[in-house]
This record gives C-alpha cells, sequence and structure tokens, in this order.
C-alpha cells in the first residue's frame, strides 16, 4: 500500500491543488500588505511629529507653547507661545462658518427636500466643482477680488485679513456642509415627512421641525468635519491672510494661522536640527491632534446616525 | 372671528412656507453665483496672457517673458508617477478590505485609519515627506518624493472609492464564479475587477486630480518656485503649477497676478478635463447597467 503522502504528489490535479492554494495565500498576503500601508501613514505621522515636537518641548516647557501669548520664533527676543497662531485659526473657522453653515445648510434643505430629482443631479455636481478647485485658487481669488471689495465696503481693511481668507474658506468647504447634510437629511424615512404632512404641517414645517430635528446630529457632524477641513486649510490663509501672528478682536487685520506658518516656515530656509525648524513639527503636532480630534468625533457621530435609521 | 382666525393663521403659515422655500433656493444660487463669479474673474484677469508662448516659456523675472512650461511639465511627470504609485496600492488594498478580510478587530482598526487619514489635513503630510522620503531615504527635493508624499495623501480617497466600485459588483457574480471551481482571485481578478473598472476609474481620476492642484505637501517637500529646465527623471528637481501660481499670486505686482490668473485658468482647464471624464465614465456606465 503507498503512503498517503506519495499517492498525492503521484496526483497531477491535487499538486495543481496546492500550488494553487500558495499562490492564493501569497496573493493574499501581498493585497494585506497594500492595505497596511494606510496604517503604516498614520504611524509615520505619529512618529515624525511625535520625535521633533519632544525634541522641541524638551527645550521650550509645554505649558509656554500651549498658553503664551507671543509667537516670535524667528525674531529676538524669541517667544514660543502658539495662542496667536491658534487665534488666528480660530477666526478663519469662525467667518468660514459663518459664510458656509447659512449657505451649506439652505442648499442642503433645498436639494433634498424641494429639488427635483433633476435638478439636483444637476446642483449637486454644480456645488462639487467649488470644493474641486484647488486652494491655492481660492487665495488668489480671496486677495484679487475678495479683498478689494471688503477695502471699498470698509476703507480700513487691511490687504491681508483674516476676513477675506475666511469668506474664501467658507466659500471652499460650502460643498462638504451641503453633501454631508443632504445625505443625512435624505436618509430621515419618508414616513416622518409624511405623518406630519397629514397633520396639516406646511413643506416648511416638515423641514424645520421634522427633517431638520431628526437628521440634527448628521448635521452636526458636517459641521465639525468641515470646521476640521477649515482649520486644514493652506494656501488661502497663507495668500490672504497675513503672516502677523497676532491676538487680535478684530477680522479685518492682518493674522497668521498655523497652517500659514508652517508654509512661511518652510520657504525660508531654517536649517534642520535648529530650533527655528522644530517649531514647524511643535505646530503641526498640535495641528494633526486638533483636526484629529475633530475627525474622530465627527466620525462617530456620523456612524451612530447612521444605525439609528438604518 | 374664530374661523377668520384660523384662515388668517393659514396664510401666514403658507406665506412663510413660500418664504423658506425661497431663502432655500436662494442660498443655492447665491453659491452658484459665487461659482460664476469665481471663473469669470479669473478669465478675465487671465485670458489675456494665455498663448503659445506662455505654455513653453519658463518662469522668468520679468512678467512679459514668464512662462509655465517648468510647471505644467513638472505637473504631468507628478501626475503619472503618483498615479503609478497610488493606483496599484489603493486597489489593492480596496480589494483587500472587501475581498479577503475577514471582520475583525485588525480589520475594522485599517478601516477607522483610513476614513481618518481621509480628514488629515494636506500640510501634514508634506511633513511627513519631508521627513521621511527627503530626509531619512534622502531623496532631496525630487520628483519621486514630490509623488511618494503625494501618494499617500490620496491612497485614502483612491481605496474608499475603489471599496465602493467593488462593493457595487452583485455577490451573484462571485457565487457563480465560485461554484464553477474558481479560486477567490480567479474570481476577483477575472470577474469582480473588470466588472468594477468604471467605478474605479471615476474614483481614481477625482483622487490624481486632487493631487494635480495640491500645493501646500509639496511646497515642504521642497517643490521650489523659480525652476527653468524641465526634469528628465525621478531624480530631479521640480516645480508644479500650483506652486508657480502661488509664487505669483504671493508677489505685489498685478503684472504677476495676471500671471497667474493665466496659469490658473491652464490648471482648472487641466482639472476640469479630467473631471469631465470622470462624469462621463460613471454617465455610461450607469446607463449601461439600466
Amino acid at each position: 500500500m503507498t503512503s498517503p503522502d506519495r499517492s498525492l504528489a503521484a496526483d497531477p490535479g491535487l499538486t495543481k491543488k496546492a500550488s494553487r492554494s500558495l499562490r492564493e495565500t501569497a496573493i493574499q498576503g501581498a493585497l494585506f500588505l497594500c492595505a497596511l500601508v494606510s496604517v503604516v501613514t498614520t504611524v509615520g505621522v505619529i512618529v515624525v511629529l511625535a520625535s521633533e515636537s519632544w525634541t522641541f518641548f524638551r527645550e521650550i516647557p509645554v505649558h509656554e507653547f500651549l498658553f503664551g501669548t507671543r509667537w516670535t520664533p524667528l525674531l529676538e527676543p524669541r517667544s514660543f507661545g502658539v495662542l496667536p497662531l491658534v487665534a488666528g485659526t480660530l477666526w478663519i473657522v469662525l467667518i468660514a462658518a459663518i459664510v458656509a453653515v447659512p449657505l451649506g445648510l439652505g442648499s442642503a434643505i433645498y436639494m433634498s427636500e424641494y429639488a427635483t430629482p433633476q435638478a439636483r443631479s444637476i446642483l449637486k455636481p454644480l456645488l462639487e466643482i467649488l470644493a474641486g478647485i484647488p486652494t491655492v485658487v481660492y487665495g488668489y481669488f480671496a486677495l484679487t477680488f475678495v479683498t478689494p471689495l471688503l477695502k471699498s465696503l470698509i476703507p480700513a481693511t487691511q490687504i491681508f485679513n483674516a476676513a477675506s481668507a475666511g469668506i474664501v474658506v467658507g466659500i471652499m468647504i460650502l460643498p462638504m456642509v451641503a453633501s454631508l447634510c443632504d445625505d443625512a437629511m435624505r436618509s430621515v424615512p419618508n414616513s416622518l415627512r409624511e405623518a406630519a404632512y397629514a397633520l396639516g404641517a406646511t413643506p416648511m414645517e416638515v423641514s424645520t421641525r421634522i427633517v431638520v430635528p431628526a437628521a440634527l446630529s448628521g448635521v452636526l457632524a458636517s459641521f465639525i468635519l468641515a470646521a476640521s477641513r477649515a482649520i486644514g486649510e493652506t494656501m488661502a490663509v497663507t495668500l490672504a491672510a497675513g503672516a502677523t501672528p497676532k491676538l487680535t478682536g478684530n477680522p479685518l487685520e492682518s493674522i497668521q494661522t498655523m497652517t500659514a506658518y508652517i508654509v512661511q516656515l518652510s520657504l525660508g530656509d531654517a536649517p534642520a536640527g535648529t530650533i527655528e525648524y522644530r517649531t514647524l513639527f511643535a505646530v503641526g503636532a498640535l495641528l494633526f491632534v486638533i483636526t484629529l480630534g475633530m475627525n474622530i468625533l465627527g466620525q462617530r457621530i456620523l456612524r451612530r446616525f447612521r444605525e439609528v435609521y438604518s | 372671528m374664530n374661523t377668520l382666525g384660523v384662515s388668517d393663521q393659514l396664510r401666514t403659515r403658507h406665506r412663510k412656507a413660500v418664504l423658506f422655500r425661497t431663502t432655500c433656493a436662494t442660498t443655492v444660487g447665491v453659491a452658484i453665483f459665487i461659482l460664476g463669479i469665481l471663473l469669470v474673474r479669473i478669465v478675465i484677469d487671465g485670458v489675456d496672457g494665455l498663448d503659445l508662448h506662455f505654455l513653453t516659456n519658463f518662469q522668468s523675472r520679468f512678467p512679459e517673458k514668464a512662462g509655465i512650461k517648468a510647471g505644467l511639465v513638472g505637473s504631468l511627470w507628478i501626475l503619472g508617477m503618483t498615479a503609478a504609485i497610488s493606483i496599484p496600492l489603493g486597489v489593492a488594498a480596496a480589494i483587500y478590505l472587501e475581498e479577503y478580510a475577514k471582520p475583525g478587530r485588525l480589520n475594522r482598526f485599517i478601516e477607522v485609519n483610513i476614513a481618518n487619514l481621509a480628514g488629515v489635513p494636506s500640510i501634514v503630510y508634506g511633513m511627513l515627506g519631508l521627513t521621511i522620503f527627503v530626509r531619512w531615504f534622502s531623496l532631496e527635493r525630487s520628483l519621486l518624493a514630490g509623488a511618494m508624499t503625494l501618494s499617500l495623501l490620496i491612497l485614502p480617497v483612491i481605496i474608499i472609492a475603489s471599496r465602493e466600485a467593488v462593493r457595487a459588483v452583485p455577490s451573484s457574480m462571485r457565487e457563480a464564479s465560485f461554484a464553477l471551481g474558481a479560486s477567490r482571485w480567479q474570481t476577483v481578478r477575472h470577474h469582480v475587477l473588470p466588472s468594477a473598472v468604471p467605478g474605479i476609474v471615476t474614483g481614481v481620476i477625482l483622487a490624481i486630480s486632487r493631487a494635480i492642484g495640491e500645493t501646500a505637501p509639496l511646497i515642504l517637500v521642497g517643490a521650489l518656485a523659480f525652476v527653468a529646465f524641465t526634469p528628465e527623471g525621478p531624480m530631479d528637481e521640480f516645480t508644479v503649477l500650483p506652486v508657480q501660481i502661488f509664487n505669483w499670486a504671493s508677489r505685489p505686482q498685478a503684472e504677476f497676478h495676471q500671471l497667474a490668473a493665466t496659469a490658473i485658468i491652464v490648471l482648472l482647464i487641466v482639472l476640469l478635463s479630467m473631471n469631465g471624464v470622470a462624469t462621463w465614465i460613471r454617465h455610461t456606465n450607469q446607463q449601461e447597467r439600466s
């Protein structure tokens, strides 16, 4: 009697099968490695930001960085308080929200509650063009159109100012707000709308008292995700908002955001290893932590919301 | 009068409803109007400078002689290299996650991770590229470093879009293939992937067009603003259209602003035609299915 091993080897169909399963495993492994690239990227970001800021924070205490109110890393006397950059970023987010929230929410209500499917299929891609325009183009638009417009309305407007940059960032994130709110509102079950209509509600009452409250967490998530996008926006604010880190209550003045500082520093030639160079990573780490926190929060709200209605 | 009061109330409610509808319609109108102003302004500012010389001249300190040859060629290099790196990686990752991965902690982690990476500001990718590719791998300010950085940036977008396309393939197709004795990879290779291609292509084009418009990460990785040569290979220094636009727009003189506007027209033509192709593929594919 031959051993089972030899009979297996003698059958050409079975060896073919064995080599096939080997090949299958190899392919699966290769595909898995590709999927792992994203994890490696995250680890890379964290390692890079953490290691360079670690050396930064050995020289500059964390509390001095986080709560200091003067940011002059390139000028004597040096001071490394990041609050002016954070305040500049907050101005941009605030002004962008003033533009994007009403326009985005209004557009979303119109698209999900009023527009015919045909109108919607034209309007949505049109709005998405706004999101596809490169940010450097918005910077140009802010500098050559919005700022002169603001100046003609309020002569005290400076050439570089937070308002102009914030307005274009608002235009840029508008499609994101509109699209996410539209998705949230469209996933509200029609039975809720029909019940309200049956009780005699007008379309406005259905929208404002039924649909928007029912979609509220999706709407909220859209605001958070859009705000996070505004915080990370770089080129429009670098071109239009200025390079003057300061705490100011006037959005018509020149400011500087965290992202704009990073660009400014990398355009100059701060040699690697100096404290100026490391400020890049300390500011970058702060930016990363803020946007990551907001994204995780936004995604979590979105996911919870989807579970309720599906 | 009670009945009169009710009808009055009804009338105001209806009036409000009409007003609300008009307001919502107006917000859409305003958004699209802004898009119109933006495009018209840029065309007005820049169309005069758009000629063959602009496309074939290098950057110059004299605005009348300046052109975008280096930026245009650099952008095309970046486009090709980023596509070559990110498409295989992204599609492979999408196939793994849709066709192979079993629901488990690790795969859940990969998914959440991809969703969060998609929201990381592009400038952070620039810092990653600067440290890892430019310095640790000593790629210097090369096209390769730039393309690798942008590939990481658009990878989440490609993965998410490709997964959707792969998921849209009906499972009856897979089951039929398995029933005939095909292995998993044979099923993916011969049945799932071919039917997912239109969806993948659409997503990939949109992702790559995002890479073409990116400025900040490439400034960090070291795209130069003043380049008077075209790159010959992946290790050469380079510039791209958006960096060139940034450089011109950040100068105070109006002549350079006009150059920026002209370069923006070129960039937008490239982007809009890419988007047009993507929309067309999606459209013809939808018609075939229905």
